[in-house]
């Protein structure tokens, strides 16, 4: 055990599955000579060599192409975007090609493509998106959202070995700021399983990602107040754990589902409508979203405040639930 | 916190079974002040008899539903605060009987109680044109809170029986909340339910409905031409003795009742009880009485007959891990009766059951009981044997699936065998039991075999066990 930062982890979990799998190779813009704009792949051309660590053209069509058929060929691709904004030019190759290629032809198409995402450093509306809902809701993709470095390891070991496409969205913010103890030996996170991140009995945060923090101070303050709030880490959105969200329900009656993307078509709505549907007579108020409005993410540092909800927001929200 | 605008007062709802209740005493009268919270009137349901608190503070505008009324939960019984009748459905309701129909009714009933007055309210309240109403609407959570159940208070009120509105809320605007319904379980029902603040019901009805509050139900069936013969005198059947005779006759419809009996030598209880009466009593206030002996082996060995503690419940049999102990208890004027429930009875010892006894028994005589506590039994004692009675047939209480009878405990000449194993005669403290069950559910040979284990645990009484 020691303690790293999340980029740390998710460094040496890539490090760790290409030092037991020859199979495994890096392809992203930046990520061999220059380590990888983030620098997680620093120091690994100087291991792996430049044919396991490819810097690839200013294409996410062709990066993404380009592993798809590796994959297919018997390959364990792991892809980096460097920001999870520029997905949306591959969207063809995964939501078409990668995550129907089972389903169609019988291949499987095992590859992870890392997504640095998330806003809270003034990045602008290219730079500090979290598209994870449209990926959620395509099938055959599998969206993993890791919180903490702990997870952020053992997740990326699983989307490595999973026979599917897997979106891993790394959060920015988290990268150098969160830090905590992970295991030395090699561990895989299964997906599908919620984490707890704290134990609560009055009111319930579903979240994920950089959230799980924001819900954390915000369940402080409430717990000055007596209330004592129950936050559940999803870590993955597909699968997502359907069970222990509906648990979490029926235990406090009152949920708050809090996502740094946008609220239309955000995934929040999907765990909304579930409860709603599965734990309806468990409830004791209406389930309430705390999300990023409906707009680009603003560069201004003032507006990307309004923009990605704040400890502020969330206890504003946690009251308005308490108080129902 | 006096009221500047009108507040209903209601039938409260008293349990869920309940539907109507009848207005026994007004404490006040109209134009009197009233306190929020101070006893207003007095109502008997078929359940129980109780008092109803001001729902606010201020004046009693006006009286609705005279005493000796009978009328449908909900129904508006009096105003507090406002100008008399200007809480926009009641408007202009006088409350004498005005008009010819009113006349004749009256006359029809003649020999009943005076329960037609309201009736004509009703048709006295009722405008041509229907008024718009200034009444909230009913499921604004933000106003008027308490009327808003959500889904979760709604369920676990079903699943206990209970009735939210009795609850007082501390959500917004004074919802029930979750945790509201769940303590008020735990910590059993207040005195006195507050008079609910039930949505008025003009206000979700269309049109052309009546404007007054549910209108009051024709009070007991009227009973046709009363004529007495010399010597002969009338009473009004009370809320409870109608409550009594519709579940007697209801049970005798539903369950096969069959009684079975069996003789219990009480030496060892007998001493056993002399022991700790003293102790019981200097120590906790409590007496031991055979009852409570009784009714500790009974819940023990309920254990191994959930049926006897069962029902049945459409095409189910249901059994529960939990004994809802009813005990009948005569009031203390003699003319009715009340079933309390000792809740839970299973986690109780002989001491818990013997002071569990005692308070309810005390508070049913006291009419102090709560609508909740004289629901939800799952197995009835009855316990006609304090006048020397030694055997009966008891009706069960519906819907459960039996009823256990104790009998007077008598010294009489019994054959035992002595130290040499020869049969001798001594005089032993002998009771009798009698299981009356619905031998829909239980066989003659259960019934019989709960006895013989019931007699057992009490004739080889276990001090420490117990």
């Amino acid at each position: 055990l020691a303690e790293k930062t999340y980029l740390q982890a998710i460094s040496d979990g890539l490090r760790e599955e290409m030092r037991r799998d020859k199979r495994v190779f890096v392809i992203g813009e930046d990520v061999g000579v220059y380590g990888g704009a983030f620098k997680v792949t620093l120091g690994f051309q100087e291991e792996f060599g430049a044919w396991r660590v490819i810097d690839a053209p200013l294409s996410e069509t062709a990066i993404v192409g380009g592993c798809t058929g590796a994959a297919i060929m018997g390959m364990r691709p792991v892809a980096e975007m460097q920001f999870a904004d520029f997905i949306s030019c591959a969207w063809d190759h995964l939501v078409t090609v990668a995550a129907k290629q089972r389903w169609r032809a019988g291949t499987p198409v095992p590859i992870t493509v890392r997504l640095p995402s998330g806003g809270g450093f003034s990045g602008g509306p290219f730079h500090s998106q979290n598209p994870e809902s449209s990926f959620a809701h395509i099938p055959g993709l599998k969206v993993i959202c890791p919180a903490t470095p702990e997870d952020a390891k053992g997740l990326l070991a699983s989307a490595i070995q999973d026979p599917n496409p897997c979106l891993y969205f790394e959060h920015k913010h988290l990268y150098r700021r969160i830090k905590a103890e992970v295991p030395d030996e090699r561990y895989e996170t299964p997906f599908g399983k919620a984490r707890v991140h704290q134990e609560g009995d009055d009111l319930s945060i579903i979240t994920w990602g950089a959230m799980v923090y924001t819900a954390e101070e915000a369940a402080q303050q409430l717990d000055a107040d007596g209330v004592s709030v129950e936050i559940l880490d999803l870590r993955t959105l597909v699968p997502w754990d359907k069970q222990a969200v509906l648990e979490s329900a029926r235990k406090t009656s009152k949920v708050l589902v809090l996502h740094e993307d946008t609220h239309t078509g955000g995934f929040g709505g999907e765990i909304a409508a579930t409860i709603a549907e599965e734990a309806f007579e468990d409830l004791d108020a209406p389930v309430k979203r705390i999300t990023a409005p409906d707009t680009p993410v603003p560069f201004s540092p003032q507006l990307e405040k309004a923009f990605i909800p704040q400890v502020d927001d969330v206890v504003a929200g946690l009251r308005d639930l308490a108080e129902y | 916190m006096a009221t500047e605008t009108a507040v209903d007062v209601v039938m409260p709802q008293m349990g869920v079974s309940v539907s109507e209740g009848t207005v026994t005493k007004w404490l006040k009268s109209e134009g009197e002040q009233i306190e929020a919270d101070e006893a207003l009137l007095e109502i008997s349901t078929d359940k129980v008899d109780t008092e109803v608190p001001s729902p606010a503070s201020g004046t009693l505008t006006q009286i609705l539903v005279q005493e000796g009324e009978t009328v449908e939960v909900g129904t508006k019984l009096a105003q507090i605060g406002g100008a008399p009748g200007a809480n926009g459905q009641t408007q202009a309701a006088p409350p004498e009987p005005a008009t010819a129909q009113a006349a004749a009714e009256s006359a029809d009933a003649s020999g009943a109680e005076g329960e037609t007055a309201t009736a004509e309210v009703v048709e006295e309240a009722r405008p041509a044109e229907p008024e718009p109403t200034a009444a909230v609407p009913v499921s604004d959570g933000g106003t008027d809170g308490k009327s808003f159940v959500s889904p979760v208070v709604a369920r676990i009120a079903s699943e206990h029986g209970v009735d939210p509105s009795q609850v007082q809320g501390s959500g917004r605007g004074g919802r029930v909340t979750k945790k509201d319904i769940l303590n008020f379980i735990e910590e059993g029902a207040p005195a006195a339910p507050p008079a609910a603040a039930t949505p008025a019901a003009p206000a979700a009805q269309p049109a052309e409905a009546p404007v007054a509050p549910a209108p009051p139900t024709p009070a007991p069936p009227p009973p046709q031409p009363v004529v007495g013969e010399t010597g002969e005198q009338f009473e009004p059947m009370t809320a409870m003795r109608r409550g009594i005779a519709e579940h007697m006759r209801r049970s005798l419809d539903t369950s096969a009742h069959v009684t079975s009996a069996i003789e219990v030598d009480m030496s060892r209880v007998v001493a056993i009880r002399k022991k700790l009466k003293q102790e019981y009593e200097k120590d906790y206030g409590v007496n031991p009485t055979y009852l409570s002996f009784v009714a500790r082996a009974t819940v023990e060995t309920l254990r191994d007959y959930p049926w006897i503690n069962g029902e049945i419940r459409g095409e189910q049999i249901v059994t529960r891990n939990y004994v809802n102990l009813g005990f009948a208890v005569e009031l203390a004027d003699g003319k009715g009766l009340i079933v309390p429930v000792l809740k839970h009875a299973e986690g109780l010892n002989l001491l818990g059951i013997a002071r569990g006894v005692t308070d309810i028994a005390q508070r049913a005589r006291d009419k102090k009981l709560t609508p909740d506590e004289v629901q939800g039994g799952t197995f009835t004692i009855t316990n006609p044997g304090g006048y020397g009675t030694f055997h009966g047939t008891p009706v069960i209480s519906q819907p459960q699936a039996a009823i256990l009878g104790t009998y007077a405990v008598v010294k009489r000449p019994w054959v035992i065998q002595d130290d040499r194993g020869e049969d001798v005669i001594a005089i032993r403290p002998i009771m009798n039991l009698t299981l009356t069950y619905d031998h829909r559910l239980v066989d003659g040979a259960l019934a019989g075999r709960f006895l013989r284990d019931l007699r057992e645990k009490l004739q080889t009484w276990d001090e420490a066990a117990y």
